[in-house]
């Protein structure tokens, strides 16, 4: 530890941490529009600078490492003007829309200049012609509104290791874009979000489905059916104004009621349901010598991730669909007719803390006789949208219990919200398929948690299972490389594409930090402590439909309905 | 037009083991061989160097010496050094792009005609200067710009009747 003078208070600091990271921990607000935690600082905004005596030019305090007794002003005339300056630039040529904008309430463009005081346009800048991309049905990019802060190309490239974006050009054309100023869909961008969730303006965004979820709950031919991602309820209060760690489950299946929809179903049901068939396969890989590890498939970012990186590893997938896909499969086919409504009558909305969920949604193998299996996929975000355009508040929901047999769940299906859920979920129902016998201890410690790469040994009677559970897909190629390169250890990997999985998706709300994803993370671990039935095979919803319509996981029907294969795909990268 | 691209192995195997650091020599070298750099190209530079396509397109459009098209039959290079800018050479360049519909670094449809700014090319006597396919052409004004892009349109005219 070192000591330094900051606006004449004496602060400890750790040697060589950046200035920056010294002023946060003693509670001193300096505004960045660049900074990122835990990634190498860039240094883009220049909005963090700060007055350092013996340094004749202002010093931006992200990317300068501290020295003992350096004597610091966070907040001199000088720092202040330089400050409100850099605001006043950026907005020279910004396209001013903000009453139309997306991220109105959002945008910290537009909250800064509020903080610093800006009240008149210093600096007219000529405007530039960027085009809008569109073309992704995940994300929106409009390089017009973009501040260059540069954190979606970090996170893309240090956190996803997809850098399917770049800065190109230089000067007033300089923007961020794919390779060739092409669009988003034919580059490498697995659709995660997670620039969007860290993006100051409105220059990256979600493919909202808004207006056709309004057409569709307006038209009285057609049955609209929700269904919600694990990570939903534990996150939605926070767009309510609540502090995070708070989950609303009963309130969410009121709130999305009265929105006008017919029937509310349960992600994590589905969920429950890829345990079942997920678990059978892993099992039936470890007695017949198929392809180990096998890897997850609920992430849509990460199976885009290996058709296009790792190829030669598509075999280690597993066969199941997502837990979103399998569930708007069956709503189309097992309720449809077990309720007698023609599924061309049926609107499927998935309420999804992603994306990629969107992407998902629209690939061509996931919709029969030119159905598709989903309709329309909702983030987080979009969802508190609609409800505030109705003037409902999640605090005034009544909770109610969701539509049965789809909206039931057991608490292994709901940790799928987190990094390690699905493989807490796997395990202990792969023990029960094993032994015929539940686990002492359901809760498996080390692969809880927000770490990026946990490893674990099962022993499920003697048969030593090991297992490896990485969120983040720099991580996972990391993981990757040494599977390709012959590690044989590993019988299973569990992979989600956003660091800390779903609670952290590209969907949720903007600005996340770390202390709201531990209170979403740790909210899923009360839940799975607090109630009963804490095993997918013991979910009766889910018995229930195996009894009544698929038989038994694996059977000819789940492959119909709950499998399906990847190939290979070409991208720009 | 689009004659067959060089095979650029050959360029990646002066390269071994290289890393990002031999990214622009790679890059002046294979626009060397092949006149511009191509998507092809791009994405084999990224296998041979690891490195993502975005990065190399936002590396080489950094400078303006990578072109991203194959250049035109007639190469057009407009100087806008400080001797050429004195005596208006900003008008030639607008007049310029606006005869030929394109933009600085790009390639007209037709492929007949490329466009490129150079900062100087060292005959500031004869400013403003414009030079097409190597040749000079001094002390330009709009209407001999104009002039001189008709006399190159006849002759590639009268070559295509003669093939």
């Amino acid at each position: 530890m070192i000591n330094i003078e900051v606006n004449n208070r004496q602060v400890q600091a750790k040697e060589n941490e950046m200035l920056l990271v010294t002023l946060r921990r003693e509670g001193i607000h300096v505004p960045t529009m660049c900074h990122l935690e835990d990634l190498s600082p860039s240094g883009a905004c220049r909005l963090c600078v700060v007055e350092v005596a013996g340094h004749p030019n202002l010093v931006p305090s992200c990317s300068f490492p501290v020295y003992p007794d350096m004597k610091v002003q966070t907040h001199s005339p000088r720092a202040l003007k330089a400050r409100k300056t850099i605001i006043e630039l950026l907005l020279s040529n910004h396209p001013d829309d903000c009453l139309y904008c997306e991220r109105n309430n959002t945008c910290q463009l537009r909250l800064m200049a509020e903080e610093m005081g800006v009240r008149a346009r210093r600096f007219r800048g000529e405007k530039n012609n960027f085009h809008k991309d569109i073309s992704s049905p995940s994300i929106v990019r409009d390089p017009a509104k973009c501040v260059l802060c540069g954190k979606c190309v970090r996170i893309c490239e240090e956190v996803q290791a997809v850098a399917a974006i770049d800065f190109t050009g230089r000067g007033s054309q300089a923007q961020v874009g794919p390779a060739f100023n092409e669009g988003l869909n034919v580059s490498s961008c697995v659709n995660c979000g997670q620039c969007i969730r860290v993006c100051p303006t409105g220059a990256l965004v979600e493919h909202s489905h808004l207006a056709e979820v309004e057409m569709a709950l307006n038209d009285p031919e057609m049955i609209v059916v929700a269904q919600h991602a694990p990570a939903i309820s534990v996150t939605l209060a926070e767009l309510f104004g609540d502090k995070p760690g708070r989950d609303v489950n009963g309130a969410l299946v009121t709130l999305l009621r009265k929105l006008g929809f017919d029937r509310v179903f349960d992600t994590s049901f589905s969920a429950d349901l890829t345990i079942m068939e997920e678990g059978s396969e892993l099992v039936h890989r470890i007695k017949n010598g198929g392809v180990l590890p096998m890897m997850t498939t609920c992430s849509p970012g990460w199976i885009k991730y290996v058709e296009q990186t790792f190829p030669d590893l598509l075999p280690n997938l597993s066969t199941c669909r997502s837990p979103q896909q399998m569930l708007g499969a069956l709503i189309k086919s097992f309720y449809a007719e077990r309720e007698g409504i023609d599924p061309s009558k049926i609107y499927s909305v998935s309420i999804m803390p992603c994306t990629a969920k969107k992407f998902e949604a629209e690939r061509p193998e996931f919709s029969r006789d030119g159905l598709a299996d989903v309709d329309a996929v909702l983030t987080t975000r979009e969802l508190a949208q609609l409800a505030r355009r109705r003037g409902l508040n999640l605090a005034d929901m009544e909770p109610e219990v969701a539509d049965n047999p789809l909206g039931s769940r057991s608490t292994a299906g709901k940790l799928f919200g987190g990094s390690g859920g699905v493989m807490e979920a796997a395990l202990r129902s792969a023990f029960f398929l094993l032994t015929g016998r539940n686990l002492d201890e359901l809760k498996v410690q080390a692969v809880r948690g927000l770490d990026g790469v946990k490893e674990a040994t099962i022993d499920i009677d003697g048969l030593m299972v090991n297992v490896a559970v990485v969120s983040g897909l720099e991580n996972a190629r990391v993981l990757l490389e040494e599977v390709r390169a012959g590690r044989k250890d590993l019988h299973f990997i569990e992979v989600m594409t956003c660091p800390g999985g779903c609670i952290n998706g590209g969907g949720q709300p903007i600005e996340t930090d770390i202390e709201a994803v531990k209170a979403r993370m740790k909210l899923l671990y009360q839940i799975d402590r607090d109630e009963s039935v804490r095993l997918s095979h013991e979910n009766k919803a889910v018995q229930q439909v195996y009894q009544e319509f698929l038989g038994e996981p694996l059977s000819e029907l789940s492959h119909k309905l709950l499998h399906t294969h990847y190939d290979p795909r070409e991208v720009l990268k | 037009m689009s004659a067959p691209l060089t095979d650029i192995q050959p360029i990646l195997d002066r390269y071994p083991n290289a890393s990002r650091d031999a990214l622009i020599p790679l890059l002046q070298d294979v626009q060397e061989v092949q006149g511009f750099i191509s998507k092809e190209t791009v994405v084999s530079i990224g296998k041979h160097l690891n490195l993502p396509a975005s990065k190399i397109y936002g590396v080489a459009t950094f400078y303006n010496q990578f072109r991203f098209q194959p250049l035109g039959r007639y190469h057009v290079q407009i100087c806008r050094g400080t001797a050429c800018h004195v005596k208006g050479s900003a008008t030639i360049f607008e007049t310029l792009k606006r005869e030929l519909g394109i933009e600085a670094g790009e390639t007209a449809r037709d492929g007949q005609f490329s466009l490129e700014v150079v900062a100087c090319l060292g005959a500031c006597g004869l400013a403003p200067l414009i030079c097409v396919n190597g040749k000079f052409h001094g002390n330009v004004t709009g209407d001999s710009v104009r002039k001189i892009l008709r006399a190159y349109r006849k002759e590639a005219k009268k070559e295509a009747t003669n093939e």
